[in-house]
């Protein structure tokens, strides 16, 4: 009487792992930071860097560097002021602490209340996510700067995050 | 001597004017004459300037090949590591189809690279070149 029940009880853990798989594919072990959907913002912010994903920063940080795009990081990104107010909007709209965005207020953790950070890569929570990325890795000829997520994130076009 | 060059011009803009017809790349390129006074562009100056090194931007970005690369058919890397396409035209056919980002990123990347923006003359001729590639 106990074969029968053997190939179900292997059904059973086959179908246990599946399920355990699935639903960490799922539930994100995966950290998602929902990619720009805006084709403007797309492509005025999407050109010389991946376009960052606009729940990564507060919406103050977004208010501040739009409003100094002249000097953005050595480079001068400025764009005409109509442009500029809708690719704002948008972001800010979007901002990490604009609510319902799952892993911001994790990678936004120990920013000053009424800080405007403007570096991702410099955020706490970032740091201490790269501690152990090793130095050569950084230096590597593909990956350049902290700043090209996408040299080690391959889906971050997509917004996931992980290793 | 001044007779020659009327009668050029005229030619150019004639066969300027019938391009017009062909699209937008033909249309930028008719203004960049008309505001260089220019009678004609070379590919070959284009190509000067798309592989010379420049002092006077910045000392990161002496030339557009820094990023553009040095095939033109071939993709290019902005200094973040972000791939950028191909400016020939043979294998990105809808480039320099949208003169306000024609414009755009002349005014920014000659700026980063020379340090000044480019001239009209200068806009024409690597635009001719790499329409030409
Ligand atoms: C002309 C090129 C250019 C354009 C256009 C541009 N950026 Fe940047 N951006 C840069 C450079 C260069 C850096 C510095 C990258 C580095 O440190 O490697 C940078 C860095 C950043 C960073 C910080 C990255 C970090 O280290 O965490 C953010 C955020 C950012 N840009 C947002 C934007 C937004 C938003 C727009 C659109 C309004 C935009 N950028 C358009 C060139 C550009
Ligand atoms: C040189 C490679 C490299 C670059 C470049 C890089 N990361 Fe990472 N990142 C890592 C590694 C490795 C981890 C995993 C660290 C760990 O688990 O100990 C990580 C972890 C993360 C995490 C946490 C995800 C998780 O599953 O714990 C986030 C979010 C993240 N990175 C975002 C970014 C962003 C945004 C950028 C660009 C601004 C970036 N990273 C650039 C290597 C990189
Ligand atoms: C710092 C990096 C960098 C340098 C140096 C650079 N470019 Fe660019 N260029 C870009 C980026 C990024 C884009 C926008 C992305 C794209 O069009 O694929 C671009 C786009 C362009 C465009 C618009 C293309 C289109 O489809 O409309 C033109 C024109 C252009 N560059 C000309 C030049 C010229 C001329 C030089 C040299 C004087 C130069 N660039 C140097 C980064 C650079």
């Amino acid at each position: 009487m106990r074969i029968p029940y053997r190939p179900l009880a292997i059904g059973l853990v086959t179908l246990a792992f599946s399920a355990l798989v699935l639903a960490r594919a799922l539930a994100g072990d995966r950290h998602y930071f929902a990619p720009v959907a805006n084709p403007v913002v797309k492509e005025e912010c999407g050109s010389c860097h991946l376009a960052f994903a606009p729940s990564m920063l507060p919406a103050r940080s977004w208010q501040r560097m739009m409003g100094e795009l002249d000097k953005h990081f050595g480079d001068n990104a400025s764009l005409d002021p109509a442009a500029a107010e809708k690719i704002t909007n948008y972001l800010v709209a979007n901002a990490g602490d604009a609510g319902g965005q799952r892993y911001s207020s994790k990678l936004l953790k120990g920013v000053a209340t009424g800080a405007a950070p403007q570096r991702i890569t410099e955020l706490p929570k970032w740091v201490s996510e790269h501690r152990k990325v090793p130095d050569w890795e950084w230096r590597h000829k593909e990956v350049r700067t902290k700043a090209n997520c996408v040299a080690c994130h391959t889906a971050a076009e997509q917004g996931y995050y992980e290793e | 001597m001044k007779n020659m060059l009327f009668v050029t011009s005229g030619i150019v803009a004639m066969i300027l004017s019938t391009a017009t017809l062909a699209g937008p790349r033909e249309d930028l390129l008719t203004q960049y004459a008309a505001a260089a006074k220019a009678t004609s562009f070379s590919a070959a100056r284009g190509q000067t300037l798309h592989t010379q090194s420049f002092s006077g931007g910045k000392p990161d970005t002496p030339s557009c090949t820094t990023c553009h690369g040095k095939d033109t058919r071939g993709a290019g890397r902005a200094l973040t590591g972000k791939t950028i396409e191909p400016v020939a035209v043979s294998v990105m056919p809808m480039r320099y189809t949208d003169p306000a980002k024609v414009e755009k990123w002349f005014k920014r990347n000659c700026t980063e690279v020379l340090g000044r923006e480019c001239t009209p003359q200068e806009k024409g001729d690597w635009l001719t070149f790499v329409i030409g590639q």
